[in-house]
């Protein structure tokens, strides 16, 4: 899968997660929950649905690696092709 | 029309769910209604047939005057809708729980009433017609949050015709403004009918951050003109149940973990069941223990506003039970479908900082609730401890409680009682 793909992939279901955030402008740098207000709800989530979209298996250790829209591309891309 | 919260007047009734003929039951959902709060789906609290509908979609209703007519094996003539209505949401004038009929346009919807079940099995005088069709009518059920709705009514635009690329098929904001969302599904771009806003007929409310700062500012003035608060605070050291819950999820794919914030409601839950006092109502002047821990959790919506909907029975919930009803409950939030009898039911809020927030909240009650527990966020703080000074994760837990029902004393045993709970997590 490319870096594009999982990047559409991390945005839908952010934004299916969170309807009600604009995501225009923020950085791929920018942590997520300062951005646009994601609480640890939201994440968790998030999480849940790429795990069950991507089959990727996200310890608990490495949310934190989901919380900018590149950090999150990356470690996607990373576990994707790991598996 | 329920009254969701003591300072609703009326709600703008979006969509029915029903049809006459269509046999419903306790807890259905019948129809959506538009509030200060956003869009609330209105459960029916008994079982029946709906026999007539009296209102139609773009109609502003007043609390307490029917919706719907319902024909049941128990219903009998002349019972009240009080009678049978689900815990008061709350009442400053007790009036006469409903209209005895429905105007076509309720002229001065200021009935306040003191206990209204989402349904309408009320004696309505025959002569009521259902007021017109508005014309911007949705034809069917249209999932939207509540920011698509806004928009919409901004833009004149009907939700029906929009493909929702939300969850379940929910009408986004993005669906609406059209080519926003940064990556479309194929075919979602909508064909929006443009209507001028002039043409969508009669007041649609709709979600309104300006309305639910009205709400929010009615409810916390009464509150603080009210209520004779006072303030407890107690540092519990989560050493042991951030310890255990660490290694729980550590083992757990996401959708089977928990949250550090599902430990202290559970464990504020099953305090709450020993201390009583603090979980109810106080109305005409006297306190009223709520039958179950209904407890509100607070959510605070992006753009402004908060809510605090009901999560039901936690105290008997597992943790995994009550992740998944919270998570539940904040997608909604968020998609903008809370349901009317989450408005009506909490005995006392918990609101919790999560994360990202400070080391301490001082809550103010929601009345007419009698309490609101507070956690600030978990997070490593130096503490005495058996070795000396330690830097160990702790959570600043708070009381604000209504002194007119309770003393200190009490609510110190309360939240000490929160922290002994908290050592034991396996037991949560």
């Amino acid at each position: 899968m490319t870096r594009d793909q999982l990047r559409h992939i991390f945005i839908e279901e952010l934004m299916s997660i969170a309807p009600d955030i604009d995501l225009d402008g923020v950085p791929d740098t920018a942590d997520l929950r300062d951005a646009v207000d994601l609480d640890s709800m939201d994440i968790m989530n998030l999480l849940i649905a790429l795990h069950q979209r991507l089959g990727v298996d996200i310890p608990e250790a490495d949310a934190i690696k989901l919380t900018t829209l590149g950090g999150a591309v990356a470690y996607l891309a990373e576990r994707s092709s790991a598996t | 029309m329920p009254s969701l919260g003591a300072d609703m007047d009326d709600g703008v009734l979006v969509e029915w769910d029903v049809k006459p003929g269509d046999r419903v039951s306790r807890g259905d959902i019948v129809a959506v209604v538009e509030t200060q709060k956003g869009a609330i789906e209105i459960e029916i609290f008994e079982s029946g047939t709906i026999t007539r509908l009296l209102a139609a979609p773009g109609d502003t209703i007043a609390v307490g005057a029917p919706l719907a007519e319902l024909d049941g094996p128990a219903a009998t003539a002349g019972e009240t809708e009080a009678a049978k209505a689900a815990p008061a949401p709350s009442a400053k004038a007790a009036a006469e729980p409903a209209a005895e009929t429905l105007p076509e346009r309720p002229a001065a919807p200021t009935i306040e009433t003191p206990a209204v079940a989402a349904t309408a099995r009320e004696k309505t005088a025959p002569a009521v017609e259902a007021a017109p069709a508005a014309k911007a009518a949705p034809a069917g059920r249209v999932r939207a949050s509540p920011a698509a709705r806004q928009l919409a009514a901004e833009r004149g635009i009907d939700l029906a015709g929009i493909q929702g690329t939300g969850p379940d098929g929910a009408v986004v904001r993005d669906d609406v403004a059209g080519g926003k969302a940064p990556q479309p599904a194929p075919g979602a771009r909508p064909a929006a009918p443009t209507k001028t806003a002039e043409t969508t007929g009669p007041a649609r409310r709709g979600f309104d951050v300006d309305e639910m700062r009205k709400a929010i500012a009615a409810a916390m003035s009464r509150s603080k003109r009210e209520i004779p608060h006072y303030y407890l605070s107690h540092t519990i050291d989560m050493r042991v149940a951030s310890g255990w819950l660490d290694e729980l999820n550590a083992q757990r794919p996401p959708e089977e973990r928990v949250l550090i914030g599902m430990l202290l409601l559970k464990a504020s839950a099953l305090a709450l069941t020993r201390f009583p006092e603090f979980n109810g109502r106080y109305e005409n002047e006297a306190f009223a223990p709520a039958p179950a821990v209904h407890i509100g959790m607070a959510v605070a919506m992006r753009g402004g506003g908060l809510v605090a909907p009901a999560l039901h029975d936690v105290d008997r919930l597992s943790l995994e039970e009550l992740m998944a009803k919270a998570r539940d409950l904040v997608a909604r939030v968020r998609s903008g479908r809370l349901r009317s009898s989450e408005f009506t039911d909490a005995g006392i809020t918990v609101t919790s900082l999560g994360e990202r927030g400070v080391d301490t909240v001082f809550g103010v009650i929601y009345p007419p609730q009698v309490a609101i527990v507070g956690f600030g966020t978990v997070a490593m703080r130096a503490l005495a401890t058996e070795n000396g000074v330690d830097a160990v994760p702790t959570v600043c837990a708070t009381l604000a409680a209504d002194h007119r029902v309770s003393d200190g004393r009490r609510g110190a045993l309360f939240l000490r009682e929160i922290d002994k709970l908290l050592q034991v997590p396996e037991a949560l």
